[in-house]
């Protein structure tokens, strides 16, 4: 029996019938088309779905649509606010090359945005516990923890 | 030194937006009207024959459109070369692996393919199972495949000098027997595929590594012509060898079922899939001999290689032929021997996966004469120094080194503070001890294979003087994408904005050989150089004309051409190009080029010659804290001194560098599938450990120059040496904090604890 919900996500209302078993995740992807934000392990493992719900990171794919109603949801797609100009983040991303598959990438923005908003000026180790949570097979890190100081930096002018 | 206006340079990756906005579409990202979703029915058993399968119940279930069984291929197997084609898209009479596929469905969403799956009833008749290669080679095992003998899937018998004399002249032999284990590749994107049949043949957005061999399966499969068959590269969320270098049971049944309904078809393998059924390093036995002198120097080797090749061939001949071609590299051996066994099992499929085949032999290599050293007296450095080859310099079985930064990134290490903090046995203070460890590699750039070695490129004027690029070699995350750029605007004098490289696309881009064994930046990378260099002889011809000078005078810099000596004679690039494009009918300006890598054959039986264009060489320190009483070692430091020729994108060598040392890091400290009969135990992120975040040591990084002759610019490989190299140094690292040699990967909490307490007793 699907079941009418509505979601507010970056920014924009969205009114479905959707089944109650199914993920944000899954909603977010195949519903919305918002494809940014991909879909890893399906576990909470690998982080890749990471999105923000009320400002803080949620693992996607074990978070349920029906129980995020109400609740200002943010994904990848959300994070450039207008047209051209990248989110600190992201520039910094690209500047860094923390970018390499991408797979990860828009969890990693995710995670780093909801470090950002509650830690403005994180110390290195502090980076790297925020995301602890999200792997990456291909950078080893490095670039992204780089990109995180450097997006702080940036957030902050 | 030549000055480049973009080579060498630190360019933002030309992907870099897409990825980080998530505009960039991967194969799951793709869905279409009407599609149907494809999933896999798997065997319960690793080995049993299959007696019978009814599919009828799944058949009836309400949005089911079809049901495929290995039957619907009609025979048809494949594999890396024509005598090793043993892998059914579908199981057919026998299963070999837990999990592998016996049967599809295809059906209007997920959730009812799935649940159809579960009405497929399959019959099996439980057979022996057999998964430790050393019992499988004996005689009487269980076969894995009925026709192969001893279980044996490949072997390869290379011998070069004569061992004997070489261990005769030695004043010490070591015999040691090493493992390696088994591990994931550990991209986060799970295979993925959307397939059409039409009227054209078959279109498949599919996650692949190297797409041109799925190009021909899928032909081979179908009976199609190459022209019928086109695969369309989504962006790719990593590879690093084996599964996404090869097709797979999802691949053939989505474009089966999209024949015979008419409907796009997709497919996604979830993570438990893939770390059930997917391509996997081989997990290798090596009993390792090696003859030294009193000061050092090695007289002989001589290895004996098992591997767990697990259910089918796939690439392992590769595999085996690269543990024994390259362990003449980076020590001078006068005398090598080398016995490689590929073992079926029923485990999963061993493969390829960065670095190699190499990773395996050389970890051996290195600990051995570490180990040996130490006997001696020698400092490990030093050992190193004395057998490392200098350039030029051919090995006893031909492979030829132009260019070796061995010696001085070796002694670029000794020099370091670090080194200085190393124990060399002195006792520590309280529970934590520490360790500094050494290694010192090489790894093949430009790879070779048998068989399919095209590779081209073609550089396409548009009349506003920019310009679309199309290559057949796929940018898997790596970077290539960002190099190739680079050097089609190096060559044109033109900014990477001004170059677009399209997403491989097998219908229009030119045919390349695939994205292993470190070949895109050497090989595909020549090819868009002469590509480049081909529009701007064109051009060149054009502005000579124009100008009455000679065609070697026209200078393409900054944006601009212009006449050398003569300033005045000058205009814009684009002005340039509308003049050569307007000229007249059938002025459309296309330049072709293909790789030339001018090498000789290489007798692949024998391993003898040449399976790289190039080497690189890469020489690491490692720093590790190993916790006496828990056994818990934390990688704290990494010095990395790589030789890649000339880095021709600083940012992107780094990040490989980083990457592939952070893989190595943790296949030598805690990674590993926990297999019991067959079964992965460990079949989850959670549980499979990959290095996190707070996990990796800090890494300084060294670039050794040494513009090697045969690559572009100078280069030669960076994405695999430093997982080669970083296994012997952390385990050397290990060795120097506990006193103990551990010969098996990984070495994990536990091994150390236990080790430590006979150690004691």
């Amino acid at each position: 029996m699907k079941q009418l919900v509505t979601l507010n996500v970056n920014g924009n209302t969205y009114s479905l019938a959707i089944d109650p078993w199914r993920t944000l995740n899954e909603v977010l992807r195949e519903d919305l088309n918002l494809t940014g934000t991909k879909l890893g392990c399906g576990d909470g493992d690998c982080g890749a779905c990471t999105v923000l719900v009320n400002g803080r990171s949620v693992s996607s794919c074990l978070t349920l649509a029906v129980a995020v109603q109400g609740k200002e949801i943010t994904t990848v797609e959300g994070l450039a606010q207008s047209g051209e100009k990248l989110h600190p983040i992201q520039e910094a991303f690209i500047e860094h090359g923390a970018i390499q598959c991408g797979f990860c990438t828009a969890g990693m923005e995710m995670s780093a945005l909801n470090l950002l908003k509650q830690n403005p000026s994180p110390t290195e180790e502090e980076i790297r516990t925020a995301i602890a949570g999200n792997l990456c097979r291909c950078t080893g890190y490095y670039k992204i923890v780089e990109a995180i100081g450097d997006a702080a930096k940036k957030m902050k002018v | 030194m030549e000055e480049y206006s973009v080579i060498g340079k630190r360019i933002p990756r030309v992907d870099g937006r897409v990825k980080v906005t998530g505009e960039a579409r991967y194969a799951a990202d793709y869905s279409m009207p009407g599609m149907l979703w494809c999933k896999m029915l798997r065997s319960p058993y690793p080995h049993a024959r299959i007696v019978s399968i009814d599919t009828s119940r799944a058949e009836k279930l309400p949005g089911v459109k079809g049901v495929l069984t290995g039957k619907d291929f009609n025979g048809w197997t494949w594999g890396w070369m024509p005598k090793t084609r043993d892998e059914p898209p579908l199981a057919v009479d026998k299963v070999r692996y837990l999990a592998e596929a016996v049967a599809a469905v295809a059906a209007i969403d997920e959730d009812t393919a799935e649940e159809a799956t579960e009405l497929i009833k399959v019959e099996y008749e439980e057979l022996p199972g057999v998964f430790d290669p050393e019992e499988a080679m004996k005689e009487g095992a269980p076969r894995v495949h009925d026709y192969v003998k001893n279980n044996l899937s490949w072997d390869f018998h290379m011998d070069f000098g004569d061992v004997d004399k070489g261990f005769g002249e030695a004043d010490l032999v070591r015999e040691d027997r090493f493992e390696t284990g088994r591990v994931i590749t550990g991209y986060l994107e799970p295979p993925a595929a959307v397939a059409l049949w039409d009227s054209g043949g078959i279109t498949i957005w599919a996650a692949k590594q190297s797409p041109y061999f799925v190009y021909r399966h899928l032909a081979a499969c179908f009976n199609l012509p190459l022209n019928k068959v086109r695969i369309i590269q989504p962006f790719i969320g990593a590879g690093f060898g084996g599964t996404k270098n090869d097709s797979l049971a999802g691949d053939f049944c989505s474009v089966l079922f999209s024949k015979r309904t008419g409907r796009p078809v997709k497919f996604v393998y979830n993570m438990h899939e893939v770390l059930m059924t997917c391509r996997r390093r081989h997990n290798m036995i090596i009993h390792n001999k090696m003859g030294m002198k009193k000061d050092g120097i090695i007289t002989a080797m001589q290895s004996k290689v098992i591997a767990d090749g697990g259910a089918y061939t796939a690439i392992g001949p590769l595999t085996m032929y690269l543990t024994g071609s390259i362990s003449t590299l980076p020590y001078k051996l006068p005398h090598f021997r080398h016995d490689a066994y590929r073992i079926f099992t029923n485990n999963p499929i061993g493969a390829a996966m960065r670095g190699h085949g190499v990773t395996h032999t050389r970890f051996a290599a290195e600990i051995q004469m570490e180990m040996m050293a130490e006997e001696l007296g020698i400092d490990p450095i030093e050992v190193r120094l004395k057998n490392a080859i200098t350039a030029p310099y051919e090995t006893i079985n031909k492979v030829t080194v132009h260019t070796c930064g061995l010696k001085e990134g070796l002694k670029t290490l000794s020099e370091n503070p670090k080194w200085k903090k190393r124990s060399g046995g002195s006792p520590p203070e309280g529970p934590l001890s520490h360790g500094v460890g050494i290694s010192g590699t090489a790894y093949l750039g430009g790879a070779r294979q048998r068989g399919h070695q095209s590779c081209g490129a073609v550089v396409r004027l548009c009349e506003d003087g920019t310009i679309d690029y199309l290559t057949g070699a796929t940018d898997c995350g790596q970077g290539s994408d960002t190099v190739l750029v680079q050097i089609v605007a190096e060559e044109l004098g033109l900014g990477v904005e001004d170059v677009d490289i399209k997403r491989v696309d097998t219908a229009v881009t030119p045919c390349d050989a695939g994205s292993y064994g470190s070949r895109v930046t050497v090989l595909a990378g020549g090819a868009a150089r002469n590509a480049a260099r081909d529009v701007k002889r064109q051009l060149a011809e054009v502005a000579a004309r124009n100008w009455e000078v000679d065609p070697g005078d026209i200078i393409f810099k900054d944006q601009r051409v212009y006449v050398k000596g003569e300033p005045e004679k000058a205009m814009p690039f684009r002005k340039l190009a509308q003049v050569a494009c307007y000229a007249g009918s059938g002025a459309v300006i296309i330049g072709r080029g293909y790789s030339q890598y001018g090498i000789e054959e290489l007798d692949f039986d024998k391993g003898i010659g040449n399976a790289g264009t190039s080497y690189s060489f890469t020489s690491q320190l490692t720093e590790v804290d190993v916790d006496l009483e828990t056994g818990f070692v934390k990688c704290t430091d990494m010095v990395i001194a790589h030789d890649c020729g000339r880095p021709l994108n600083p940012i992107n060598v780094e990040a490989q560098n980083q990457g592939g040392a952070i893989q190595g890091m943790g296949q030598a400290m805690y990674e590993r599938f926990a297999m019991d009969l067959g079964k992965t135990l460990n079949a989850n992120l959670a549980d499979y450990k990959m290095p996190l975040s707070t996990d990796v040591p800090n890494i300084e990084l060294i670039d050794i120059i040494t513009d090697d002759p045969n690559g572009p610019y100078g280069a030669k490989e960076a994405s695999e040496g430093s997982t080669v190299s970083s296994p012997p140094s952390v385990v050397s690292a290990i060795h120097d904090a506990t006193g103990i040699w551990f010969k098996e990967q990984p070495v994990t909490p536990e091994k150390i604890v236990m080790a430590l307490k006979k150690k004691r007793e």
